[in-house]
């Protein structure tokens, strides 16, 4: 048995029924659009992010993490005020990068999903805050304590919102 | 085994179908805007209408259950609070006549300087159904659109305050930017100082207001208003508190502001939908518009026809009237000149009470133009006599001598 082969046995690639590929990602974006309105801190959740890192990991498709990215962060930016394209580049960005990652490490267990969000989300951020400023010219700044912050919280609701979905998991 | 294969090539070739199909239409979504709908990008359609009617049936499915239970069921307290609130009601009674007077005081200036107030005539409650769910875009969804009259940079408000404007409409549904988004602007004026600046929000989601010199006196806690140099919010509405002053950049002062309205826990809003410029209504005195000399010296006693075989205690009585047409008990200054011994003089007696009056009018209408200056301008080419001084000790004490000197040399007896 070559390395490769014994590489390939143990990375696990994982299919989802088309009701939960369109499902998940359209009930995040309601949820992050809704709850907000009664609990205002939820807005330092990104719960299409999630759902981004989740479905990439899974898949360990790099072109299919990366247009799953940039459909959700698109439909994410319609959204909003601001133009079109900004969280879908951070999110496609995100999605390549999540699957390429799945691919090479072990990101089953608890602790390690915890890391990979909280990492993921600052560079999520960074993205999102480098294409507002020097594209779109807009007044946005970093704030490491809010970024921290939220990190933090993603990375622990990742850890829960990442064990619900594995039950749609369909090797 | 080219049974998998044939399978497998057809599933993959439709794929790239469905993948390049979806990718062409969302192009398409990205590029064309939908005239109907403000010109709003056919994306944002799709989406917010795929994403908005579900929480709008979650917000009023939710707060049909509340209404169920807070109006019929959780009475808890109701008959005690009804107590209160009637309690509540009688003193505001009071506080109203108070409130009445000093309005119709200020609508006699405004009306004679040729003032135009804008008047919110038609509002539309709306209900917030959802956010953007995003900290870099602070705006929230309403559940009134373009088919309920909604347009776009009408202003949002609350009782508490000014909320944003409508940024995006579509057919049921309308997008408002908060003052607390950085993209976010509105005219603001300090309501003591009358200092003019510009409320914009920052990344932090705080409110700060720009354009204040830093040599200007600021202190925390200040109400700030809405000065309507925006065209946008009409001029007077609440804004919000001075929370912080400290100093910014460019000689200008950081002015940390909290806003009335709480903007994170917005559930109903009004959007203003048609505001009204226009003069203010004459109090009691019909719509034509009248010289400051003839509206002061309505409201003074009225003084009798020559009628020289009156004798002089009879005069001063007629005198103390006030005028046909003005309503005296929102009138102190005609009050208190009733009280006021008579002359026995027509000229002085019609003069000096009228400085008082326009000093308690002028301190009603802080920074704006006195009464005063229109007495004067109004009446140049006029000559005027010279009282006697008996008619100066009669009346109130003066509040600024100038204004006096303006006032008594330049209104002419009746």
């Amino acid at each position: 048995m070559t390395i490769s082969q014994a590489k390939q046995e143990r990375i696990e690639v994982y299919k989802f029924n088309p009701a939960v590929t369109i499902g998940v990602p359209f009930v995040a974006l309601v949820m992050q659009a809704f709850i907000p309105v009664k609990l205002h801190f939820f807005s330092a959740f990104d719960l299409p992010l999630l759902v981004t890192i989740f479905f990439a990991v899974a898949r360990r498709s790099q072109v299919s993490g990366c247009l799953t990215g940039a459909a959700i962060g698109l439909f994410q930016d319609a959204l909003t005020h601001q133009p079109l394209g900004v969280y879908g580049i951070a999110k496609a960005v995100i999605g390549y990068a999540a699957s390429s990652l799945g691919a090479k490490i072990d990101v089953e267990n608890p602790g390690s999903r915890l890391l990979m969000t909280f990492g993921f989300f600052l560079v999520h951020e960074a993205i999102y805050i480098v294409v507002a400023r020097y594209l779109v010219a807009m007044n946005l700044t970093w704030l490491w304590g809010r970024e921290l912050r939220d990190a933090f919280a993603n990375a622990v609701l990742a850890v829960v919102v990442f064990a619900v979905l594995d039950k749609f998991k369909q090797q | 085994m080219e049974n998998v294969i044939s399978r497998f090539r057809n599933t993959l070739n439709l794929i790239v179908l469905m993948a390049v199909l979806l990718a062409q239409v969302i192009g398409l979504a990205i590029q064309v805007k939908r005239p109907g709908d403000g010109g709003t990008r056919l994306i944002r359609v799709w989406v917010t209408g795929i994403i908005t009617p579900i929480t709008r049936s979650i917000v009023h499915s939710e707060n049909w259950f509340a209404d169920g239970w807070h109006n019929y069921i959780w009475l808890r307290g109701v008959r005690k609070e009804n107590e209160d609130l009637k309690d509540e009601i009688a003193q505001m009674k009071m506080q109203q006549i108070r409130l009445v007077e000093d309005a119709s005081q200020a609508h006699r200036l405004q009306l004679l300087l040729g003032f135009k107030e804008q008047y919110i005539s038609q509002t539309v409650p709306a209900q917030v159904i959802s956010t953007t769910g995003s900290e870099f875009s602070r705006a929230i969804y309403i559940d009134k659109g373009s088919n309920d009259g909604i347009k776009t940079d009408m202003p949002v408000v609350t009782p508490e305050g000014i909320v944003g404007k409508v940024l995006r409409t579509f057919s049921n549904t309308s997008l408002v930017l908060l003052i607390n988004d950085p993209t976010s602007g509105a005219g603001v004026i300090l309501e003591q100082s009358r200092l003019q600046g510009i409320l914009k929000g920052n990344a932090n989601g705080t409110t700060v207001m720009h354009n204040v010199m830093s040599d200007e006196k600021v202190q925390p806690g200040e109400q700030i208003l809405t000065s309507g140099g925006d065209r946008i919010f009409p001029k007077g509405l609440p804004v919000g508190t001075v929370a912080t002053v400290g100093p910014g950049q460019d000689l200008f002062l950081n002015i940390r502001v909290r806003p009335a309205a709480n903007l994170s826990q917005l559930e109903e809003v009004l959007v203003i939908t048609k505001v009204d410029e226009r003069a203010p209504e004459a109090v009691a005195q019909g719509d034509a518009p009248k010289r400051a000399i003839d509206i002061l010296a309505q409201r003074l006693p009225t003084v009798a026809p020559p009628a020289p075989e009156k004798p002089a205690a009879e005069k001063s009585t007629d005198g103390t009237k006030p005028a046909a047409g003005t309503n005296p008990t929102t009138n102190k200054a005609a009050a208190n000149t009733a009280k006021t011994p008579a002359t026995g003089t027509a000229a002085p007696t019609t003069l000096k009470p009228k400085t008082g009056d326009v000093a308690t009018a002028t301190t009603a209408t802080t920074k704006k133009p006195t009464a005063d200056s229109i007495l004067v301008s109004d009446s140049k080419d006029k000559p005027k006599p010279v009282k006697p001084a008996q008619a100066t000790t009669a009346a109130k004490p003066p509040v600024a001598a100038s204004n006096n000197g303006a006032v008594t040399k330049d209104v002419q007896p009746q």
